[in-house]
């Protein structure tokens, strides 16, 4: 599966476009990693526990687009776009979402 | 009265870590740049032609509202004006996931990364309330080259 953030991949020539794929996960911090963010939040610096439990999460999100695009018989996707939202005050949610094509 | 003693100790922790920390973070970034200046970087939507497919490649990083820069941005936006403690912040936010991006494509044998996207979120306990705290997370993507 070939993944890219632009339109077109040079080189390669789409074939058919399948259509939107997307993947989400909501994810919550655990008390512990809380605890020491509140810390943090006295020093300033790097929140390293948010950093990873996000990165784990968006890598899940992916997972599940690609699964969706494998199962519809894509080999490519394109224009591949992040966003992550609060939703509530202790979770995050972190969509993909990109065009599923066949290329050639 | 206690809790004004505890708010003098908070801010005098934050002057002093806050700044030891983000003077060694610059020098720490500006040696990494340094270490990645033969990356061609662009957000241009168009690939140059590859023999091999590109692959997608993200870079991020979560940063905290430290205490001491929320009491002087607090003061600041009485009167408005430049926030520079945030500004600083933002910039070393940004420069640190744009490295970690670069980083994870010259790894992979990449020498070109293009159509480079930056997303922004707050995440975190108050995610609604900027002045409470918590963190932002600023997110860079883009597509790596061959």
């Amino acid at each position: 599966m070939i993944l890219s953030n632009t339109d077109t991949i040079t080189g390669y020539r789409i074939t058919n476009h399948i259509g939107l794929v997307q993947g989400n996960t909501v994810r919550a911090k655990h008390v512990g990693r809380d605890l020491m963010a509140g810390l943090k939040n006295i020093v300033g610096g790097e929140l390293k526990g948010y950093t990873e439990l996000l990165e784990d999460a968006r890598k899940e999100a992916t997972a599940r687009m690609i699964s969706e695009a494998e199962a519809k018989g894509a080999n490519a996707i394109v224009n591949v776009r992040f966003s992550t939202s609060a939703i509530t005050a202790g979770a995050s949610e972190l969509y993909v979402y990109g065009t599923a094509v066949l290329i050639a | 009265m206690s809790g004004l003693i505890l708010s003098a100790i908070l801010l005098l922790v934050g002057v002093f870590f806050g700044t030891r920390t983000q003077k060694k973070h610059i020098a720490d970034l500006q040696a990494r740049e340094a270490a990645m200046a033969h990356m061609l970087i662009t957000n241009l939507k168009t690939l140059p032609a590859s023999g091999k497919p590109p692959v997608l490649v993200t870079g991020s990083v979560v940063i905290a509202f430290d205490y001491f820069r929320r009491f002087i941005a607090g003061f600041v936006m009485l009167v408005g004006g430049r926030v520079t403690m945030y500004e600083t912040m933002l910039d070393r936010a940004r420069r640190e996931a744009l490295l970690r991006l670069l980083e994870k494509a010259d790894a992979a044998g990449a020498r070109e990364v293009h159509n480079i996207r930056f997303e922004f979120s707050r995440v975190g306990s108050s995610s609604q309330q900027a002045s409470v705290g918590g963190g932002a997370e600023l997110l860079a993507y883009g597509t790596a080259v061959l």
